[in-house]
């Protein structure tokens, strides 16, 4: 890494957590490039933490126009006509998000993220998906594994009282301190598709009901052709059929998926803030040690459901890159 | 989304916030977020720069301003039809009395230090409303809910106090960089630049105290006419080479320990050299002024060799009696400025290379001698999020589901955030059990002042004292007392307990009340003669009041601040401290698993830690403290006492 030294001013301001993470890693994020496509409010949270930790730039892909539904869970957008009449969502974040820390660039990017080819993933060291059908972020997922530059990928969903977030940092070496010495570590983690292609007899008994429940769904909007986030309580009978269906192909009983469990994530689509604010935490760690080099990062999944109040990790990958 | 009722539960509510800082931006984000439209906040702090890389609600523009004020202004722009009433005042005032608090129907608190804690706990308690405690630093955060009679309360488990360290340690033995910190803050810089009427330990010594205080007066003030170059010099020789080689001539002292070295100026710094010191910066304002601006040193994280900070030293003392002569006399060490902290930190390196201690940087000496907590937006966003999970629970007296969450570093059996079910008061807990405490002190030596300072203020936290024996009031603090009793109160703050117009003696009891916490107790007095003047220093020994032995071997120093405690040190700090965080955790974990703290786990009556925090400036030797002012522990409250419960 290049000696050049922080600025008074980055000193001044990151004092509190370069005393958690050092100088170095410091440096090493302000010199980063984060993608984040999706912008609904776990990932407004994200954004947030991020540009507050002082990555070098912040660039923003999500053409919707803003509407008065897109309000409640994200804080990035005011709600004066305005500040949002005809704008689209990128383009309301990343006025909010500059302000946070005028060191950041923040920019958005506009088009279809699936059409864009391989070498505009390259700019990034790191590209957050929400809001993507399963296709989207198998494809998006692809094309960060096609370069030879290492580029993390995580996906980000949050229904009502649960969210799942998923990690990708293919072959990934860091060193750390355990006590006096220094150890080399090194983790290699599937690709999304990889994961979720293990097969469900193949998991460790007790794996969070969530990790079913969210690939039934996301098995059901894929099917049927629907946008993220738009199956619902009306879906139930589908949604039961198919749970059915997924889990006679794996060998899996059905109370693994529970009724109760579906249910709830039938009724509450709409993202909860409470949870995305955990979980834009937990991604804003994650993506901040992967950067810096520092931290254990976690591998694979991390699934939170308010109703237990367990934030747990889940390692889902096949034999080979099982840890 | 929330589900209709929690809707209405939630729309109806009001809640009282304490605290807008790291947790409080988060929480009043996310509580607005949520739906909550009736949000009062309290918080006595202005905006500083070195907030603004997580209280995400302020800007640099912001600086100077009330943060609860600027707060609400902040959130109201992406919620401008709620209701969010700031109050920028000190939470301990009177007029959040119990009253105040019956107003609300949850309090969530996020603040920093254990004395408001404990002040927010006992208005609860007396109102009767559900108190949501919270904390974080760095990457560790938790979450606790208190109910009165269903759940602990706050204070039920025992909070460390903060780190003390013994006089002689400080004055004469350091083995740590913490050590000569202390002695550069509270002993060099004090008696240099403070008030110059304060006691002062910088001269001690177990032997020679025949060399008279008047001879050590003269060594410290500047004399007349004299150079503020050879004044500078002059001071350096005297506390790095002169009293060192006075300590030196005790040889009982070093029969078992690496022997300090003298350290002159002329061997360091030849004349000549100080005479290119600085650049004076020309029209620099008296607050800008900076030893390391002028000595071109600019990086804060480097390590200065013993040269640099003997220059350092010496330009700081300069730069102070040149340019901020205003304030000599009445400074007290301050981490936001810039030039006491270049003193303290060349002072203290300058010490610690004598006595063959690492140095340290600026960067870290700041942190030390300012408690400074290290902290993240992310750990505070993650927080506030389970805040308002616990509260939305509490509105809808959704009892049986109430949890306290643990935000974990490295993960525990797969969990990062772990989730335990709350435990039932604690039946000795002399807060919300009414369990009466009991004092041995020497009922004809101690003075109700000192009775009052230290047991009373220091030890129950209770701020606006009624003392009584039986009907008979001994001492009451109130604004609205006649003229003949406030001479009464003060006379007797002077006499000993045994000659007090009622005698307190042994076998009485004292209640004890603070009316604006609303919260009473009793303490039943033993007279006892003798006291060890090293393990009780005060004089005076307090029982059934639990508090966390301090763990003397410690290598860590308190983080006051934002957060918690050094119990568990966040992940790799600057010091290199090592990763007994993994395994402090996993004796965390086995005593959560699963199973329901049981009160015979917890009401073991431990013996209050003699070292109780006292100030250095009192005539017995006594402990030094570290500045506990606005910092405090967080976490470390329940992480200490699990993992010690867990060696018991």
């Amino acid at each position: 890494m290049d000696g050049e030294e922080l600025t008074e001013q980055e000193t001044a301001l990151y004092d509190r957590q370069i005393r958690v993470w050092g100088a170095d890693a410091q440096r090493r994020l302000s010199k980063s490039h984060i993608l984040v496509c999706g912008l609904k409010g776990t990932v407004a949270e994200f954004c947030k933490n991020i540009v507050l930790a002082g990555v070098g730039s912040v660039t923003l892909v999500d053409d919707r126009v803003v509407t008065d539904e897109s309000l409640p869970a994200n804080f990035l957008i005011l709600p004066h006509e305005n500040h949002y009449n005809g704008k689209t969502l990128a383009e309301v974040c990343c006025d909010s998000l500059k302000e946070f820390n005028p060191m950041v660039h923040v920019a958005v990017e506009t088009g279809d993220i699936s059409t864009f080819g391989v070498e505009f993933f390259e700019k990034f060291d790191a590209v957050i998906i929400s809001c993507c059908s399963l296709g989207k972020k198998k494809l998006i997922n692809q094309k960060c594994r096609k370069l030879s530059k290492r580029v993390a990928f995580y996906t980000v969903e949050c229904r009502g009282s649960c969210g799942e977030m998923f990690v990708d940092l293919q072959d990934y070496k860091y060193s750390k301190k355990k006590l006096e010495e220094t150890i080399e570590c090194q983790i290699e983690y599937p690709s999304f598709e990889e994961a979720i292609s293990v097969p469900w007899r193949a998991l460790p008994r007790r794996v969070s009901k969530l990790y079913f429940a969210m690939r039934v769904i996301e098995q059901f909007e894929d099917v049927e052709g629907r946008n993220p986030g738009e199956t619902s309580i009306a879906d139930r009978l589908g949604v039961l059929k198919l749970r059915k269906e997924l889990c006679e192909t794996n060998s899996l009983d059905e109370s693994q998926i529970p009724d109760a469990l579906l249910e709830r994530l039938l009724t509450d689509t709409r993202e909860f803030p409470p949870v995305c604010a955990i979980i834009g935490g937990i991604l804003g760690q994650e993506v901040i040690k992967a950067i810096s080099g520092k931290g254990d990062p976690l591998k694979n999944f991390f699934f939170f459901d308010a109703m237990d109040g367990k934030g747990l990790i889940e390692d889902i990958s096949g034999p080979s890159t099982r840890s | 989304m929330a589900s209709q009722e929690q809707l209405s539960a939630i729309k109806r509510a009001k809640v009282l916030m304490v605290g807008a800082g790291g947790i409080g931006c988060e929480l009043l984000k996310t509580l607005a977020l949520s739906g909550f439209q009736d949000i009062h906040i309290i918080d006595m702090d202005t905006i500083e720069v070195s907030n603004l890389n997580r209280q995400f609600l302020f800007r640099q523009s912001h600086v100077g301003q009330s943060k609860a004020k600027v707060a609400r202004d902040a959130v109201l722009r992406f919620r401008p039809n709620i209701s969010i009433t700031p109050y920028h005042a000190n939470v301990k005032e009177s007029r959040f009395n119990v009253d105040f608090f019956k107003e609300f129907d949850v309090v969530l608190n996020g603040l920093d230090n254990l004395d408001a804690r404990r002040h927010v706990n006992r208005l609860c308690l007396a109102a009767g409303i559900p108190l949501v405690e919270s904390g974080t630093t760095g990457f560790l955060g938790q979450v606790t809910v208190h109910l009165k009679g269903k759940t602990e309360c706050y204070e039920c488990q025992p909070k460390p106090a903060p780190k003390t360290y013994p006089v002689c340690t400080i004055t004469s033995t350091p083995s740590k960089f913490v050590h000569c910190i202390v002695w550069a803050k509270d002993l060099l810089f004090a008696k240099l630049f403070g008030d110059k009427n304060q006691e002062n330990d910088l001269n001690v010594h177990s032997s020679d105290t025949a060399n008279s205080s008047e001879h050590s007066e003269d060594v410290f003030e500047c004399r007349k006419d004299e150079d503020i170059e050879r004044y500078g010099r002059r001071i350096y020789d005297h506390v790095f080479g002169h009293n060192i080689e006075v300590a030196l001539s005790n040889e009982e002292t070093w029969k078992n320990r690496n022997k300090p070295r003298p350290i002159y100026s002329k061997d360091v710094l030849p004349e000549e050299q100080t005479k290119e010191n600085g650049n004076e910066e020309k029209g620099c304002a008296a607050d800008d002024v900076s030893a390391m601006v002028s000595l071109s040193l600019k990086n804060p994280q480097d390590i200065w060799s013993l040269v640099e900070n003997s220059r350092v030293f010496l330009e700081a003392l300069r730069l102070f009696f040149l340019k901020r002569e205003k304030d000599i006399g009445n400074l007290t060490f301050d981490k936001d400025d810039q030039l006491a902290v270049e003193f303290v930190t060349a002072a203290a390196n300058i010490r610690a290379s004598s006595f063959g201690i690492p140095l340290h940087s600026l960067f870290e000496a700041k942190g030390i001698a300012g408690n400074i907590v290290h902290a993240v937006a992310t750990t505070n966003a993650i927080i506030a999020g389970l805040i308002v999970i616990e509260a939305i629970k509490v509105l809808q007296k959704d009892n049986n589901n109430y949890r306290m969450t643990y935000c974990l570093e490295h993960p525990s059996r797969k969990l990062l955030l772990m989730p335990v079910e709350p435990y039932e008061p604690n039946r000795s807990c002399y807060v919300c059990s009414e369990t009466p405490l009991s004092l041995e002190v020497n009922t004809q030596r101690c003075k109700l002042r000192d009775f009052v300072e230290k047991i009373i203020k220091a030890k129950l936290g209770m701020n606006f004292p009624l003392i009584m024996q039986g009907a008979s009031i001994l001492y009451e603090v109130g604004e609205d007392l006649e003229e003949d009793m406030v001479v009464i109160y003060a006379a007797n703050l002077e006499k000993a307990l045994s000659e007090l117009p009622s005698p307190v003696t042994s076998g009485s009891v004292l209640t004890v009340e603070d009316l604006q916490q609303e919260f009473s107790c009793s303490i039943n007095i033993k007279h006892r003669e003798e006291f060890d003047e090293e393990k009780e220093p005060d004089g005076m020994l307090l029982s059934g009041w639990v508090e966390a032995p301090v763990d003397k071997d410690n290598n860590k120093t308190i983080g006051n601040d934002e957060s918690t405690s050094n119990a568990l040190p966040s992940m790799e700090t600057l010091d290199g401290d090592k990763d007994d965080e993994i395994q402090e955790t996993s004796e965390v974990v086995e005593a959560f698993a699963g199973k329901k703290r049981k009160l015979s786990e917890v009401s073991e009556v431990t013996a209050p830690d003699p070292s109780g925090p006292s100030s250095i400036n009192q005539n017995k030797p006594e402990k030094l403290d570290i500045d506990d002012e606005d910092d405090e522990l967080i976490i470390s409250d329940d992480w200490e006492s699990f993992t010690k419960k867990k060696k018991l």
